[in-house]
């Protein structure tokens, strides 16, 4: 097996999850592409894994350690996204500007109108 | 390790490899790219079972089989269930994708152009024997199981601690009894 075939494929994995943060809106997609990546990263550490016949089978282990890691991230952040649905009762992420800079022209919408008078510029 | 044969004569192997890589790579490109919440995550369940195709290939049973419970059986029902309770639409919606589509693209394609290429400049004539003539595979639980207890035991105590807190900070998040003082 030439090892350029599972790299090119966790390549491309990565570069997909990459679009999918960059692009969805709702907050559980994004998510979704996140575990893309690190599925991407699980693929390569296997890959380099059997190619250098590790022998503390580092690669392998690794991999078991991201996947658990990834449990544990999406548990946190899936009660994360639900307590901001709790109180927002939206997950899209456009709408979540609380944190973004106030724009003086800006027309207020939502909260943003708050933080712009707590600003006070 | 070795000398490489031609990429023109697949062995058996490599052809198994490359079908699951391309149903993996399709299904991830329909999961960030559909129009359903829910299908985007039952397409994330075959990329992940794609994905488990192809760590057996590679030899890493274990993984493989750890990849299916966990991802398959819990990451995904995990999403599912975040899906239900955030009321997202069921069927399809329109507004699913932000603004800076065009940008992520141009991102994404730059990223992929770029690291194919420097992985194919680099591992051009990586290659490893996967016959059973080959050297010994190490995947099976056996194996992993006794490198995780002889070399990795201290990260994979410090891992379920982190596991642990992990798990108290997303129950004391999702209770809404819990009041600050």
């Amino acid at each position: 097996m030439h090892i350029l075939y599972p790299v090119v494929v966790s390549v491309l994995l990565f570069s997909i999850g990459i679009y999918g943060v960059l692009a969805r809106r709702n907050t559980i997609l994004v998510l979704m592409s996140v575990e893309l990546m690190l599925n991407a990263v699980n693929l390569n550490l296997i890959a380099f894994n059997v190619w250098l016949e590790d022998r503390l089978l580092g690669g392998q282990v690794l991999s078991l350690f991201v996947i658990v890691i990834a449990a544990a991230e999406l548990g946190v952040g899936l009660a994360i996204v639900l307590a901001v649905f709790r109180n927002r009762r939206t997950v899209d992420l456009d709408r979540l500007r609380d944190l973004s800079e106030p724009e003086p022209e800006h027309e207020g919408r939502g909260d943003g109108a708050a933080a712009k008078e707590g600003v006070g510029r | 390790m070795n000398e490489a044969p031609s990429y023109l004569s697949p062995t058996g192997h490599e052809i198994v490899f490359l079908l699951l890589g391309v149903v993996a790579v399709g299904a991830a490109l329909l999961v960030v790219t559909t129009r359903q919440v829910v299908h985007a995550a039952l397409w994330l369940v075959v990329c992940l079972g794609a994905l488990a195709g192809c760590y057996l290939v590679l030899t890493a049973e274990f993984v493989a089989w750890v990849q299916v419970l966990i991802y398959v059986g819990a990451v995904v029902v995990l999403l599912l269930f975040g899906i239900m309770l955030t009321r997202a639409p069921i069927g399809r919606s329109a507004d699913l994708n932000s603004g800076n589509r065009v940008v992520a693209a141009v991102v994404a394609l730059a990223t992929a152009v770029v690291l194919v290429t420097v992985v194919a400049d680099g591992f051009r004539h990586a290659y490893v024997d996967l016959s059973p003539a080959g050297p010994v595979k190490q995947g099976t639980a056996e194996a992993v199981g006794a490198a995780v207890f002889r070399y990795w035991v201290l990260p994979f105590e410090a891992l379920s601690v982190l596991l642990l807190a992990a798990l108290i900070g997303a129950i004391v998040l999702s209770r809404t009894d819990i009041r600050g003082r």
